[in-house]
């Protein structure tokens, strides 16, 4: 990393970017009449304070895992992959599909089919604008997003016309087979306090197998490296031999998938039905976590963990401090990715420069 | 009132003659751990014609850039016309009389050339006024100094000799004293350089102070009153160009004694590699690049293509590295290659026995965010070499590197360091040290000593000779006719999509090279 250590690059500058939106939300907090300091103990001891807040914290940093690993893998053949929300939501119809078709005899074998069906159907969603980019140049942010729209209406038209139980006032599919469902973090962690409430589930480790697996994938493979070759510089891949649709298209199916895997989590193992709009903006908040984790798998972990807090702590906020409304969150959530993302580059450059300095008498 | 009258004119400009136009005391520039510039000291005398060599990423630029306006100095003083002077943006300098004629022209390609020279120093909110204006003094200017160029021709539509004149336009329109021109024969033919020198001198002659940067050993002793030589950042010397040699002054450069010419012994071709026939091709725009082109390059001999830059070179490059498609048949070693389809990539090329070191290093042949040894692999990532099945066997790439960068004295030698760390000469020993150890029965090399520092083109040069004993056969383009002249055992010379001819290397000349760069069908017979 050009002379400075990578933990500066991928932890230290990270934590100054949240320390400053934490301080600029303690203003915000001030300004309305609260206590900051208050406000923010509610918030951490709310995330993390008890396994109960973990039960949450680590539901929600689940989603973003699966679509900050999407947003990263596109990211690192420079497609900017704004479609997570729609893969994902296609996700939860293949896992649905995948759980109310079979009667299935084990959570294990109804998990590795959903998982099919889930990274099928969200890399099925990101094909077609993949296609476009690759062979038309249509803008993939421009056709990821637009096929946002349309996942959520085919969603609302399939769960009121097709996949509703006959009956039912709620747009929503059966409730999945006991043989789907997948165990929750009390069933495998209640030594460790999880309650029954807790969403957490077996997905979880499907999300950390799959940072490792994009860990691998991105940095150990030949695809990697040809799809980061080709997000560094398109005509250097082409002079290579690398093939531009090929790498466009298998960025975009890897990421589509990854995005649809979210479901397995949301769908399969929380709602264990699929209602409308399973996704709750985690598609984008994917977009935060990949550019706070610099698109690196390790970083997706924990920038999606804190973003699961930030979740989790802005529940428990709302719910303790009547005045600190839930448009104040999202301004506090804001606030996190403004400084995480767009304003990396305000600490980024004198940190870098402190830290390059002492390095010289030794280089 | 004509264009020198306005700029005799100006207040300071009429200061007494030993004050020098620039004077910079104690300049110093450091990016992070790089120390561009240091303490730097130079006195450019008014109404001389200025020199400063040095090799790449000796810190020429970034003192220009400095003086320019677009970089602020750590440490040191500016003195313009013997005034203190604050320079903290480009307008500063064009107050101070400066201007600037960068090596890549700035430009708007759809506007005429009027409107360029006016632009950014229009008198008011109409632009009537401020055109005619600008009309008059374009054919004043063009009078006293062979400046002529079109005021209504669009920027697009005029070849890079022309460009360059409205950029010193634009410097002069803006009242320039002194001009800066970076690198500035890089795109141009000899005659046209000639004919920027003698623009140069009339100007001096005026009492104009020009600030040439270069790193042509040749144009330093030709054109200028005096030359400062730099080296990693210092300023090692300033000399009166009569006193000096182009020995004495590669020697300044490089800090050692140099060869200025390679060694070699005459070729002994073999059978025919490269067989090229009819070739086409036809860019995006329905523009011809290449109109037919017949050539052939056979095992142990070294063609060198001759030609200013865009008339076709790249093009014909790209064709051949599987990176553009064309027509016409193309043969290697007896087997015809694909112009067109899927098996006219880079891959393809690289399996047939091809291997391109591209005349662009930094767009094409390297990826500079990639450490050094997931560069030396770069292209070649598919090879058994590098492990079987999905994987990249990673040690087996880095100790290749090692090895690479070891046989072409890379410096620093270290393969984790990322291409863009590297300077331009260790990067090109990077690049060449790929395509030449994949053992290619043909290289091609585009420019390959472009922005590279002296000592390491002996070094380039050397290696590619060897390769041309070892029997492969090297097809060479370059814009330098020094370096064809070096390393050629034939020349053709392309002009505009075109072969002009072919000659060779003993029974040529410059001049006649010259003429046929510039279109002239046959040139002149020796």
């Amino acid at each position: 990393m050009n002379g400075i250590p990578r933990w500066v690059d991928i932890a230290l500058i990270p934590l100054i970017n949240l320390a400053l939106a934490l301080l600029v939300s303690a203003l915000v907090i001030a300004l309305i009449g609260e206590n900051p300091a208050d406000a923010m103990g509610v918030m951490i001891r709310g995330a993390v304070g008890s396994a109960y807040g973990w039960g949450y914290t680590l539901y929600y940093a689940t989603n973003f895992i699966f679509t900050g690993l999407a947003v990263a893998v596109a990211f690192h053949a420079r497609m900017f992959n704004i479609g997570g929300e729609g893969q994902a939501a296609l996700g939860g119809l293949g896992v649905a599909l995948v759980c109310l078709a079979i009667p299935w005899p084990h959570w294990t074998l109804a998990l590795v089919a959903a998982s099919f069906g889930a990274a099928l159907f969200g890399a099925a969603w990101a094909a077609v604008p993949a296609w476009l980019q690759a062979t038309r140049g249509s803008h993939i942010v421009i056709t990821t997003i637009m096929f946002n729209f349309i996942a959520s209406a085919l969603l609302v038209y399939l769960l009121v016309n097709v996949l509703k139980v006959p009956g039912s006032m709620a747009p929503e599919t059966a409730r999945f087979p006991e043989g789907a469902r997948l165990p929750s973090a009390y069933d495998w962690g209640a030594w460790m306090g999880f309650g029954r409430s807790a969403p957490l589930n077996v997905a979880f480790f499907l999300a950390l197998g799959c940072c490792v697996a994009v860990w691998v994938l991105i940095w150990k493979t030949r695809l990697g490296y040809e799809i980061r070759a080709f997000g560094q510089s398109e005509p250097a891949a082409k002079y290579a031999g690398i093939r531009p649709v090929r790498t466009i298209m298998i960025a975009m199916l890897i990421s589509g998938g990854l995005a649809g895997l979210m479901a397995v989590n949301a769908v399969q193992g929380e709602a264990e039905r699929l209602i409308i709009d399973s996704v709750q903006g985690a598609g984008f908040v994917g977009i935060a976590v990949a550019l706070m984790g610099r698109s690196h798998p390790l970083g997706v972990l924990l920038a999606a963990i804190l973003f699961g807090a930030l979740y989790q702590g802005g529940a428990e906020l709302e719910f303790e401090i009547p005045a600190i409304s839930r448009e104040m969150i999202v301004v506090i959530q804001a606030l996190v990715i403004l400084f995480t993302g767009a304003l990396d580059n305000m600490v980024r450059g004198p940190v870098e420069g402190m830290f390059r300095r002492p390095r010289k008498g030794a280089a | 009132m004509t264009a020198i009258d306005t700029i005799a004119g100006r207040p300071g400009a009429a200061a007494p003659g030993k004050v020098p136009a620039i004077e910079l005391r104690g300049i110093s520039k450091a990016f992070g751990p790089v120390q561009a510039n240091k303490d730097i000291a130079i006195r450019v005398e008014r109404g001389t014609i200025h020199g400063i060599i040095g090799e790449n990423g000796a810190g020429k630029s970034t003192l220009m850039s400095i003086l320019y306006g677009f970089y602020k100095a750590d440490a040191g003083e500016i003195l313009i016309g013997g005034q203190r002077t604050e320079i903290p943006d480009s307008q500063a300098a064009i107050r101070a009389g400066i201007g600037m004629v960068f090596q890549h022209f700035k430009l708007v390609e759809n506007f005429t050339v009027l409107e360029n020279v006016v632009l950014g120093a229009e008198d008011g909110a109409m632009l009537r006024p401020s055109l005619a204006k600008a009309r008059k003094l374009l054919v004043d200017l063009a009078r006293e100094y062979e400046l002529q160029v079109d005021p209504d021709a669009k920027i697009e539509d005029l070849g890079v000799g022309m460009q360059q004149r409205v950029e010193i336009l634009k410097a002069l329109y803006r009242q320039a004293d002194i001009l800066i021109l970076d690198e500035p024969t890089g795109v141009l033919t000899p005659s046209e350089a000639d004919h920027l020198f003698r623009i140069l001198r009339g100007l001096r002659d005026e009492g104009k102070t020009i600030v040439l940067i270069t790193h042509k050993l040749r144009e330093i002793m030709d054109v200028t009153d005096n030359v400062s030589v730099m080296r990693r950042g210092e300023m090692v010397a300033t000399v009166r160009t009569a006193d000096t040699s182009p020995t004495d002054l590669a020697e300044l450069m490089v800090g050692r004694k140099v060869l200025l010419r390679v060694d070699k012994t005459p070729a002994q071709p073999g059978a025919v590699v490269l067989d090229v026939q009819g070739l086409r091709v036809t860019d995006g725009k329905g523009v011809e690049r290449l109109r037919g082109i017949d050539f052939q390059v056979r095992a142990g001999e070294i063609l060198g293509i001759a030609g200013v830059a865009g008339n076709g070179q790249s093009e014909l490059l790209e064709v051949l590295g599987g990176i553009r498609e064309a027509s016409g048949a193309v043969t290697l070693n007896g087997q015809p290659l694909d112009l067109t389809g899927p098996r006219a990539d880079g891959r393809a090329r690289r399996d047939a026995g091809i291997a391109h070191v591209p005349e662009d290093r930094h767009r094409l042949g390297l990826i500079l965010d990639f450490t050094a040894w997931e560069n030396t692999g770069f292209g070649y990532q598919d090879r058994a070499e590098y492990g079987t099945g999905a994987l990249i066997d990673q040690q087996a790439m880095r100790r290749d590197a090692q090895g690479k960068m070891q046989r072409f004295d890379v410096r620093p030698a270290d393969c984790w360091l990322h291409a863009k760390n590297f300077s331009g000469g260790n990067q090109q020993k990077i690049v060449l040290a790929r395509e030449i150890e994949c053992d290619p029965d043909l290289l091609l090399v585009g420019q390959p000593t472009r922005g590279v520092d002296i000592g390491a083109i002996e070094f380039i040069h050397q290696r590619l000779i060897e390769m041309r004993d070892a029997g492969k056969a090297i097809l060479l383009v370059s814009v330098e006719l020094d370096e064809i002249f070096a390393l050629s055992d034939r020349i053709a010379v392309m002009f505009d999509g075109r072969i002009m001819g072919e000659r060779l290397p003993e029974q040529t000349d410059e001049t006649e090279l010259g003429l046929m760069m510039a279109g002239m069908a046959e040139g002149r017979r020796t």
